[in-house]
């Protein structure tokens, strides 16, 4: 039987830049997905004649510019677009509205608050701070604080020197960031309650954390990390969908003579004494390698493909109570026509963009309340956006499409099981919210896939649907994702690695996870590394 | 003196065919010139621009562009005398580039010859080139030379969706236009002025340039505009177009080459061997202007070569010199062009560079500053054959859907 040298379990885009940077080293590799079509949350579909949804991921920011240009990924296809403007709905009949110029939206924040629009440049500056520096460990593996290695070390010290060039008063900012709720972060710059929804919104998305709640300080800034060429905060389509990043990763994985196999669902890892030896496929197929990565998120890695008894004691225990809760819904719309909003003017560069769905922080926390309830939110958080305005390829010509991301809405519902109908209501909801703010935006739907967090787990096996593979909070950030002594991509059983977003630097398409985990399963191999350094140290 | 009458108007720049609707959407207010036209540098956001040429599709003023019209029995062996490339297998309806030289074979500009007749040409080209046409025709009998730049409306269309607007314009057939080809269509039914569209541009993309009588300017703007609506059509200017081009890996005057006519130095300008123009130089047709020179700058070998760089890390290379070394004491050239590429996502620039150091290590001193504070590095550089962008369907007859 052949044996290949890498086996990666799961084409998410994680999956396949593990896949493509093992390949690039001259290894023999094989990613086997159990769907019939690669990507996973970096995917698109089209389930509408002519419409192309980017069925989970929708927006792109995170992905590593180095690894892009390193994986000729332009040459596979890929190419990022701009969109522009952003409008925040707010509870009141005015809403806030982002400006792709800074002088406008100087104004546009002063018509809403002076006070605000001023302090703005604060929050700016004190943002741009903490993302430069969280930026410089995206394409590092974290250091285990407990050894005494010179690498872990060495790092150690790199980390140290990153926060000592922020100075002192800044280092303790810093660390009470990484524990503040939003709401507190932002109270400290903002009066305007429409100005601090919109501003806590990136703190809520995907997380099972309110704007109050602490730590989710800390998820405004993963979603503010990323960089549109070097625009630190900005966000940019794929052009063609999110797939067209999985699809340009594949590119460059068979370009180094890489396989994929689709449809080919790993039943379970094969172990023996105390090694990963291959996998058993869903048919019963068995392939072995010499090493297997798993792409998949820590909890499913650990409790369904591996047998507990192959597992050094712990573990599964860890990996059960791994915080892997499911909050978010999303809703990919086909219309017929634009959709027109109250109260934003017909400016072709605002009123196709982004849309926020805010209200007030108020609003917000009773749409987490309903979900720590077991219900969805009845007047939910929503972020969309209309990609078919900036991308001529998603849809066809005068028609668009809207993701809408939906915070909240519960894996498990008080209530029983999620049921096709529930699924509906669910829907419905969203759509209902939406169409206050744009009468007569229903009429316009020609298609709609609702996904649930059931869904999302169904169809891509994101445990509980949560789209980062694990809650982003400090106790599972960086040398602890996915758990404590394991943040080095390793795992507790030999020849075994994760490469998922379960692991550092965490959920988004980056493809960060994937290309740190190449490292260091090339470095174990004693192979030359391939994975590039980032490019924004001299930022 | 009247009071309506405007006391600046010796001062004031020309305005383009396209003025009236291009300055409506000129947001910014960001105005440059270009041969005494005002002309946009964006007007909206100049990088969003640039997308559209890369994404969508966009419209950019060639107005102020100068176009001559050359006729008359003599017409093809003028301009063949004068400028290097061979044009006498050159089709009808056919468009070529070229360039001419001083008698020192030093480059004067570049530009586009357009084939509308057996005895019918337009040149176009950036600058001003009356005179020097003048010249070139001294000899020649039959040659009428007509300065067509104000009685020309023109306008460049890019991206990829440009074919697919101009059909729904109702261009029929203009899927089957070659690169270089040039179509005539009937522009709004029996007006009887046409529409010359050719398969041209500056961007390296997939696009057009739109040829029509001034009257008709604002007519087609409407007309195209309605068609690329739905695809995001959105005017274009300087910045967005220099950006295209580089990732095209094409020369810009001023920037890549001095003109010869302009240039006081002797060795300031550049020869054709230099700009890597060599295939533009054909030494088996008839004499033509500056050939001896030519033939000596061939066999000698040029002083500087054209280079395309691949800059590592992400700092802009823009008026960097260049080492054979990393300690930076050896000079080997300097930087023309540069820019980061959104679309390739790499760290570009065009460089001259003394050939002989071509086979070495390259490395750039780039200066870049951050909140005031000046900063330096020297980052290795790698040479590019091809250009940066060039996707298929800048080539494909049909071009690809969107
Ligand atoms: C609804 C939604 C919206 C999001 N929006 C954004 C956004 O706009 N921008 C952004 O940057 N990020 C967004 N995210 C997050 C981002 O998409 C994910 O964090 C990221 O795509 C995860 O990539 P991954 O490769 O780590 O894992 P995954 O994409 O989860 O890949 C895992 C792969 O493993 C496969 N698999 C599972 N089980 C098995 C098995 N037993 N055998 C074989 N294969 C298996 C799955 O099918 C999948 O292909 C969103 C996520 C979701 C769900």
């Amino acid at each position: 039987m052949k044996q290949y040298d890498a086996i990666i379990i799961g084409a998410g885009h994680n999956g396949l830049t593990n896949a493509a940077y093992l390949a690039k080293a001259g290894l023999d590799v094989i990613v086997v997905e159990k769907n019939d079509y690669i990507g996973g949350a970096a995917v698109s579909r089209e389930l509408h004649e002519g419409w192309i949804y980017s069925n989970c991921s929708y927006v792109c920011s995170m992905m590593r510019q180095a690894l892009h240009r390193d994986l000729n990924l332009t040459r596979h296809g890929l190419v990022l677009v701009p969109y522009l403007g952003t409008v925040g709905f707010g509870d009141g009949d005015r809403p806030l509205i982002s400006y792709h110029n800074a002088d406008a939206s100087y104004l546009e924040l002063r018509r809403h608050s002076p006070h605000d629009a001023d302090s703005m440049f604060r929050f700016q500056a004190d943002l741009a701070r903490y993302a430069q520096l969280i930026r410089k460990t995206l394409l590092r593996t974290p250091p285990d604080p407990t050894s005494f290695r010179p690498r872990d070390i060495q790092e150690m010290l790199f980390l140290a020197k990153q926060f000592w060039m922020l100075g002192e008063r800044e280092i303790y900012e810093y660390m009470r960031f990484f524990t503040m709720s939003a709401a507190e972060f932002l109270d400290d710059y903002f009066e305007n309650d429409l100005i601090k929804a919109a501003m806590a919104s990136p703190a809520v998305i995907g997380t099972a954390l309110g704007v109050y709640s602490p730590g989710s300080a800390y998820i405004l800034l993963h979603h503010v990390m990323g960089d549109v060429d070097g625009n630190i905060g900005a966000w940019g389509l794929a052009r063609g969908g999110m797939g067209a990043i999985s699809t340009a990763l594949a590119g460059a994985l068979q370009e180094h003579g890489g396989e994929i196999r689709t449809n080919a669902g790993v039943e379970r890892i094969l172990v023996k004494g105390g090694k990963a030896i291959g996998v058993a496929l869903e048919d019963g197929e068995e392939i072995s390698a010499r090493i297997v990565v798993s792409n998949l998120d820590a909890k499913r890695t650990f409790t369904q493909i591996i047998d507990k008894d192959d597992l050094p004691p712990g573990i599964y225990d860890k990996a059960k109570n791994f915080k892997i809760r499911g909050s978010s819904g999303k809703l990919n719309i086909a219309l017929s026509g634009l959709p027109k909003f109250t109260g934003v003017p017909d400016n072709r560069y605002i009123n196709r963009g982004g849309q926020l769905f805010a209200g007030s922080l108020e609003t917000m926390e009773r749409a987490y309340d309903c979900w720590k309830r077991g219900r969805w939110s009845d007047d939910p958080f929503i972020e969309s956006v209309i990609p078919s305005a900036w991308d001529p390829t998603v849809a066809p010509p005068g028609k668009h499409w809207m993701a809408a991301f939906v915070q909240y809405c519960p894996s498990k519902l008080a209530d029983g099981p999620w049921t096709p109908e529930k699924r509906d209501q669910f829907g419905q909801t969203v759509i209902d919210k939406i169409e206050r703010y744009s009468p007569g935006f229903k009429d316009l739907i020609v298609h709609m896939e609702v996904r649930t967090p059931h869904e999302i787990e169904a169809e891509i096996g994101l445990t509980e649907g949560n789209i980062f593979q694990g809650e982003l909070t400090l106790d599972q950030l960086l040398f602890n994702r996915p758990f404590p002594g394991y943040a080095q991509y390793r795992m507790p059983i030999k020849n075994m690695y994760m490469c998922g977003s379960s692991t550092h630097p965490g959920g988004g398409v980056s493809s960060a996870c994937g290309a740190n985990a190449a490292r260091e399963i090339l470095l174990d191999l004693k192979l030359p590394n391939t994975v590039p350094e980032d490019d924004c140290y001299d930022e | 003196m009247t009071n309506t009458e405007d006391r600046w108007a010796g001062e004031r720049l020309m305005e383009s065919h396209f003025h009236p609707r291009q300055a409506a959407l000129n947001l910014r207010d960001a105005w440059s010139s270009w041969n005494g036209y005002k002309f946009a540098n964006y007007y909206y956001d100049a990088e969003y621009e640039y997308f559209c040429i890369r994404n969508s599709c966009g419209t950019y003023d060639i107005c102020p562009m100068q176009k001559y019209e050359i006729t008359g029995p003599d017409a093809e062996a003028m301009l063949n005398r004068m400028v290097t490339r061979n044009i006498a297998n050159l089709k009808e309806n056919r468009v070529t580039y070229v360039c001419w030289c001083t008698d020192e074979g030093r480059m004067i500009d570049d530009g586009t010859i357009f084939k509308l007749g057996p005895e019918k040409f337009m040149l176009t080209c950036g600058s001003p080139c009356l005179a020097w046409l003048r010249k070139s025709a001294f000899g020649f009998g039959d040659v009428t030379i007509t300065d067509m730049s104000d009685e020309t409306a023109a306008l460049s269309f890019q991206g990829p969706a440009s074919c697919e607007v101009l059909k729904k314009l109702g261009l029929e057939g203009i899927e089957t236009a070659k690169p270089f080809d040039i179509m005539h269509f009937p522009f709004q039914g029996g007006s009887g002025k046409e529409l010359m569209v050719s398969r041209t541009g500056f961007t390296g993309d997939l696009g057009y340039e739109l040829w029509i009588a001034p009257e008709l300017a604002l007519d087609l703007w409407d007309a195209l505009y309605d068609a690329g609506d739905d695809y995001g059509i959105h005017p274009y200017g300087e910045v967005a177009t220099n950006m295209a081009r580089l990732e095209a890996g094409f020369i810009m005057p001023d920037m890549e080459f001095s003109e010869a006519l302009k240039t006081i130095h002797f060795q300031h300008d550049q020869t054709p061997f230099e700009l890597n123009l060599g295939w533009l130089v054909d030494f088996k047709k008839p004499h033509f202007n500056g050939r001896r020179a030519l033939l000596q700058d061939r066999d000698k070998g040029p002083a500087y070569k054209l280079t395309k760089l691949d800059i590592e890390g992400n700092k802009v290379a823009e008026g960097a010199y260049l080492y054979s070394n990393r300690r930076c004491t050896q000079e080997i050239g300097y930087i023309t062009s540069a820019m980061w590429s959104p679309v390739v996502k790499a760290n570009i620039a065009l460089a001259m560079i003394k050939p002989e150091y071509l086979e070495g290590d390259i490395w750039a001193e780039i200066y870049y500053q951050k909140e005031l504070r000046q900063y330096s590095k020297v980052a290795k550089c790698t040479v590019k054959n091809k250009p940066f962008w060039r996707p298929a369907r800048a080539r494909a007859t049909p071009p690809p859907g969107l």
